[in-house]
């Protein structure tokens, strides 16, 4: 037992010793495996947390969000809709939401502005997301200039900036009073951009919705299941650009572990030749091309998924800024609670691990089956 | 100790390009001897050596082992006898391993690696504590005088320097027998003699030495015990130095 | 010291920071963010994260229709790099 036990040691031993033989190709190949790992660690980590993130927050979101299409582009509903939604069976309440965008020309950012009665600011005063924050560099008793529908520039006082928790929600956020908002962009009066429409029963939500369709046949009801699923798809890595950065670094590893598999070189043929002739069985040479095969993944793999966890999770997963940031400036500084699906780190480690082994395994077969006297004669 | 019975190695035996090795050849090797096969290269020489020493299998023939003279991993008592020719292939190796120390013509060594791993290579796979083996392989190359390069990589060393690390590699697993194909094919006159020199100091230990070799040097020297002579695959002439 | 004990030791030490960190997962529960987070769209009754800020229909995506990316114009193919991340809701019933 002991005597196997050293074997397995001494064939290690020497097995790490080849591989710092060659240490320069050997380091680089441990430097690209261990970036490939890091990278789709780093999306499964990243669409993870958002995705629970998402569902969570999103739970509170209204059960039911009415908009009217005019010509198939989205128009002001008007309040009067709401008075009818309202006497619907099963219908809680109905709340007119005012929102919609700015752009700031000078920084090039697009920011959403909300108006909602609850805690409201005070009169031409306005809070802000840190994200607003962040880009206009304001702080609490700055002023914020916006042109309103005629050109002329309205100024607001900044009265609170929301806490950089909300970041996920509300970076680019601009709340402002009711009134303020239909003044700024001349908004028409007895119209809302859309209503929020809460449901006593969550069952009956799709009665409710199929109804206010019938009602209104220019409006368009959107379910809450629905804007949940909409994220759920975004995050999704199954889908979208997600999927093509997997295939990418999926195919890569496999063009590099390819590379691996085609080919002993002249060298290494001969000296497993001389293993052979200097007493080394078919099985432990196999176990040496493996062991080589095994450090190099193990630690690749361990070393690519802590950093992964440690670049998503402390780091906010900064080096994905500039491929989701796209063209919009403003880019949230996401805070996401750890989350470790053990199923998907499974398959990535049997992804990695497996044909790495094994493409190392396979070219070395052929020529430790030689026979030993061949080692004789050359 | 080895006995040769009516022992032939056919190389791609059926085919156009046949080639008859070693020919029904009969002999015995004797314990505790030096025993030189001498005959021109083609004679069949390297292909005997390694029928001998359980590298490869004779085609048709026996050859049996006489006192391993030692335990062996199989179980083997140091004075059993066994017929190699009808054993797989890892009790094969195993006897190999640790009854044989081979001493190539092109030394196969290891390069990139150091001298003193190079010597402990064959013991990795026994599964010996590596201490053990490494105060083994440190003691070996002092009495051959190099254990001033164990650090050092093969391709450093001299063509002398890099035969006395072949040599303790292959005591390193103290074999019974040592095995040595041309040994002196890269040396000098001079190194060539002090070659013979350590091999007087085998057989002192009471190993067995089988040397293949068309070097007078080697085959003419006052040590050998045994001449087998070699032509064509056969043994045209077997004498015991008087 | 021998390699193969420089590499478990190695080895060792990558695996304990990595169960410390699944350790690290498991009892950070949802926090302050998450917390603040919903605070805020319960108030405001908001339906979207932010997200992708380049366009509108990349802001409020649980909000836009396969029409959006052309509001601007019937020719204005998708060109917001996000755009491709996006997709509009998948409404589960047809359109009265």
């Amino acid at each position: 037992m002991s005597r196997r036990f050293e074997r397995y040691r001494n064939i290690l031993d020497f097995a790490i010793s080849s591989l710092l033989r060659r240490k320069g190709k050997n380091l680089s190949l441990l430097a690209v495996y261990t970036l490939i790992v890091f990278l789709i660690a780093s999306i499964v980590f990243f669409t993870q947390a958002l995705k629970r993130e998402a569902t969570l927050v999103l739970e509170d979101a209204p059960d039911l969000v009415v908009q009217r299409m005019v010509a198939g582009r989205n128009d002001p509903i008007p309040v009067t809709y709401a008075e009818k939604i309202a006497a619907i069976r099963g219908v809680s309440a109905v709340t007119p939401r005012f929102w919609g965008y700015d752009y700031d020309a000078l920084t090039g950012a697009n920011f959403t502005l909300v108006a909602a009665d609850s805690e409201p600011p005070a009169k031409e005063s306005i809070y802000i997301g840190s994200g607003v924050a962040r880009i206009m560099r304001l702080a609490r008793g700055d002023y914020l200039s916006l042109r309103d529908a005629r050109g002329a520039p309205d100024v607001f006082s900044v009265q609170k900036v929301l806490p950089v928790n909300s970041e996920l929600v509300a970076a680019d956020l601009i709340q402002i009073r009711v009134d303020d908002f239909h003044k700024l962009f001349d908004f028409p009066p007895g119209r809302a951009t859309d209503l929020a429409v809460s449901v006593r029963n969550k069952v009956e939500v799709q009665t409710i919705a199929a109804k206010i369709a019938q009602l209104f046949p220019d409006v368009r009801p959107i379910l809450k299941s629905e804007i949940l699923r909409t994220y759920d798809a975004v995050f999704d890595w199954r889908g979208g650009m997600v999927i093509v950065v997997l295939f990418v670094a999926v195919l890569s590893f496999i063009i590099f572990a390819w590379d691996k598999a085609t080919g002993l070189s002249a060298e290494e043929r001969k000296e497993i030749g001389i293993l052979k002739s200097i007493g080394w069985e078919t099985g432990d040479v196999l176990l040496l091309k493996s062991f080589e095969g095994m450090v190099t993944s193990l630690t690749a793999f361990f070393t690519g998924v802590s950093l992964a966890y440690a670049h998503v999770f402390f780091f906010s997963a900064s080096l994905f800024e500039h491929a989701l940031k796209g063209w919009g400036v403003l880019y949230p500084q996401f805070r996401l609670t750890p989350v470790v699906d053990p199923y998907l780190l499974g398959v990535l480690f049997l992804l990695t691990v497996g044909p790495y082994t094994v493409a190392t395994i396979v070219p070395s077969w052929l020529a430790a089956s030689v026979d030993p006297d061949a080692a004789m004669r050359s | 100790m080895i006995e040769i019975i009516e022992a032939s190695k056919t190389f791609n035996a059926g085919r156009t390009n046949q080639f008859i090795a070693v020919d029904k050849v009969s002999c015995k090797i004797g314990r505790g001897e030096v025993t030189i096969l001498k005959g021109p290269s083609g004679s069949g020489k390297t292909t005997l050596l390694t029928l001998i020493g359980c590298m490869a299998r004779p085609t048709s023939g026996r050859i049996l082992l006489h006192g391993i003279g030692k335990e062996c991993l199989i179980g083997l008592g140091a004075e059993d006898s066994v017929e190699i020719t009808s054993l797989p292939e890892r009790l094969l190796t195993g006897i190999r391993r640790s009854a044989f120390g081979f001493i190539f013509q092109h030394f196969n060594l290891i390069h990139g690696i150091s001298v003193l791993e190079n010597v402990m290579l064959p013991a990795y796979p026994i599964g010996d504590c590596m201490p053990e083996v490494r105060r083994r392989a440190l003691e070996l190359l002092e009495t051959f005088g190099i254990s001033r390069h164990a650090a050092a990589r093969i391709e450093q060393l001299s063509g002398g320097e890099m035969q006395r690390v072949a040599i303790a590699r292959a005591l390193i697993n103290d074999p019974v027998m040592i095995i040595a194909d041309e040994p002196t094919a890269h040396l000098d006159s001079k190194l060539s003699g002090e070659f013979m020199e350590l091999f007087a100091g085998f057989k002192a230990l009471g190993k067995s030495v089988l040397i293949a070799s068309h070097d007078p040097i080697v085959y003419d020297a006052p040590l050998a015990d045994a001449v087998i002579e070699m032509r064509d695959g056969r043994i045209i002439g077997a004498g015991t130095r008087p | 010291m021998r390699n193969s004990t420089i590499f478990l030791t190695l080895i060792c030490s990558l695996l304990l920071i990595s169960a410390s960190l699944v350790l690290h997962a498991q009892v950070s529960r949802a926090g302050a963010p998450t917390a603040s987070n919903r605070e805020l769209v319960r108030r405001l009754k908001l339906s979207d994260l932010c997200l992708f800020t380049e366009a509108r229909y990349t802001r409020h995506p649980a909000m836009a229709d396969h029409h959006a990316a052309f509001q601007d114009h019937p020719m204005a193919l998708e060109h917001f790099p996000s755009g491709s991340l996006v997709s509009p809701p998948d409404l589960r019933r047809k359109a009265p």
